[in-house]
């Protein structure tokens, strides 16, 4: 589904992802989890297409990262919740419904799925922090695409809808969808199928949670995160 | 079809703030009566400077207007979504063009209302071609807003984009001094500036008029040609 080799991506001077190898496989919710400013977004924009890479390859659904054809397929929802602020709920999700060629019925539907029926006539801008990356969310759920592509969507969010959120990951990649969501929470990476742990530009654990904690010795990922880099640490030294 | 709903988007983004619709549709009309009172004794004045005005007005005004919509755009992270999205960039550019194009029919028909109703405008072109002068104006002014706004990261950045890219053009568009009267480099300058044409057009008629309208709308596309090559779907 993904494919990442050999990336390297510099931002300004600063090298952020240090020829990174992974593979995502489809229909299923891998997490990628490290701490901020670990690459993860930079990482994330690679695979979506809009970030200038100097060296290694990005595909995705076999087709180079940001070809004009996945453009249909991969729905991308940034981490700053980039939906229109002096719009309502309902608004944007019938405009990005017609840029995907669909009507109001499947943005409405979309707008009900991440459960904001009731705040749907409401401006975003008056909406909290949460409701509005939950907004960004349903905008890019509407074109039902293959790949749908997650930054930190769940910070700020209450515990119940968390779980809600998760519970609709989980029903959309047993219905084929493929979900790449990141996240720097430990406590989320359980309910992810597959885990990339990334930290320093570079990919430390790649795995799923159970064969993670298997490897490290121990139940809490916190912990065996701690472990990989400790272990890491010390090849390097 | 993404182009009209683009279009839609922006109106609808543009209704829910009443204050700068009101802004839009007011301020034209209010600073055209002061010139009026300005040159309450002079009506042949008024008549000159309220003409060049009309094309004026829309221009400055959708070109800042366009400028921050599109700035705003690009720093929320709209743009890169959308760019990640079957839309295309014409979709986006034509769509701007339009809904602010719209915008400032009913900026310039209030404007014009106004000056020939209540403000007693009299001049040679009819007051229909003198709207249609505005809004082709004002077409230009949002297609150089969309090409500036690529070179501001702020919104106090995209402000200045006045005084340097507008300003000099009212300056040397004959609204101040006779194009005929300026040094000869000065007269050069304003022939390649896109406002001298606006003017122009206010004041000529026929063939020149025409010959004006098509150069303005010409910049307006070359601008907007320009503004298309600065929207990156892959940025650093």
């Amino acid at each position: 589904m993904i494919e990442v080799r050999d990336l390297v991506v510099e931002r300004g001077r600063r090298r952020v992802l240090h020829g990174i190898s992974c593979v995502v496989p489809a229909g299923s919710v891998t997490g990628l989890l490290g701490p901020s400013g670990s690459g993860k977004t930079t990482l994330i924009r690679a695979v979506v297409g809009v970030q200038i890479v100097r060296s290694g390859s990005v595909t995705v659904l076999g087709k180079p990262a940001g070809s004009a054809a996945l453009r249909r397929s991969v729905g991308y929802v940034t981490q700053a919740p980039s939906v229109y602020a002096d719009l309502s709920v309902r608004e944007n999700a019938r405009y990005f419904a017609a840029l995907y060629g669909l009507g109001a019925t499947e943005a409405d539907q979309a707008v009900a799925d991440v459960g904001l029926k009731d705040a749907a006539g409401q401006l975003v801008g008056n909406l909290s922090g949460g409701q509005r990356s939950r907004a960004s969310l349903a905008c890019a759920m509407i074109g039902k695409p293959q790949l749908l592509v997650l930054d930190e969507p769940t910070v700020g969010q209450d515990p119940v809808l968390r779980a809600e959120l998760w519970g609709r990951f989980h029903a959309l990649a047993a219905a084929g969808t493929t979900l790449l969501v990141s996240s720097h929470v430990m406590d989320e990476a359980g309910r992810c199928d597959r885990l990339l742990l990334i930290r320093d530009g570079l990919i430390i654990g790649d795995d799923t949670p159970a064969a993670i904690r298997a490897d490290a010795g121990t139940d809490d990922l916190e912990e065996a995160f701690l472990r990989l880099i400790r272990s890491q640490q010390g090849a390097a030294a | 079809m993404i182009a009209l709903a683009t279009t839609g988007r922006i109106l609808r983004q543009l209704r829910h703030d009443r204050r700068t619709v009101a802004l839009l549709l007011v301020v034209p009309a209010l600073l055209l009566t002061l010139l009026y009172f300005m040159y309450e004794d002079t009506p042949h004045t008024f008549d000159r400077i309220a003409l060049i005005m009309l094309g004026i007005f829309p221009f400055t005004i959708m070109f800042l207007v366009t400028s921050i919509a599109m700035l705003r755009e690009r720093t929320s992270g709209t743009l890169e979504r959308l760019l990640t999205t079957p839309l295309r960039k014409t979709d986006l550019l034509f769509g701007y063009g339009l809904a602010f194009s719209l915008a400032a029919v009913v900026q310039g028909a209030v404007a014009t209302g106004v000056a020939y109703g209540l403000l007693g405008l009299d001049t040679s072109a009819s007051a229909g071609l003198i709207l249609l002068i505005a809004v082709v104006d004002a077409v230009l002014g949002v297609a150089i807003g969309l090409l500036c706004s690529a070179f501001a990261r702020t919104e106090f950045q995209a402000v200045q984009f006045l005084p340097v890219v507008v300003v000099p053009q009212i300056l040397l568009c004959g609204l101040f001094v006779p194009r005929s009267q300026m040094a000869g480099w000065l007269q050069a300058i304003s022939d390649v500036l896109p406002l001298t044409y606006a003017v122009d057009a206010l004041g000529s008629a026929g063939a020149t008029m025409w010959r004006d309208v098509t150069i303005v709308a010409g910049a307006a596309v070359v601008a907007l040609i320009l503004a298309a090559a600065t929207l990156r779907r892959r940025t650093p």
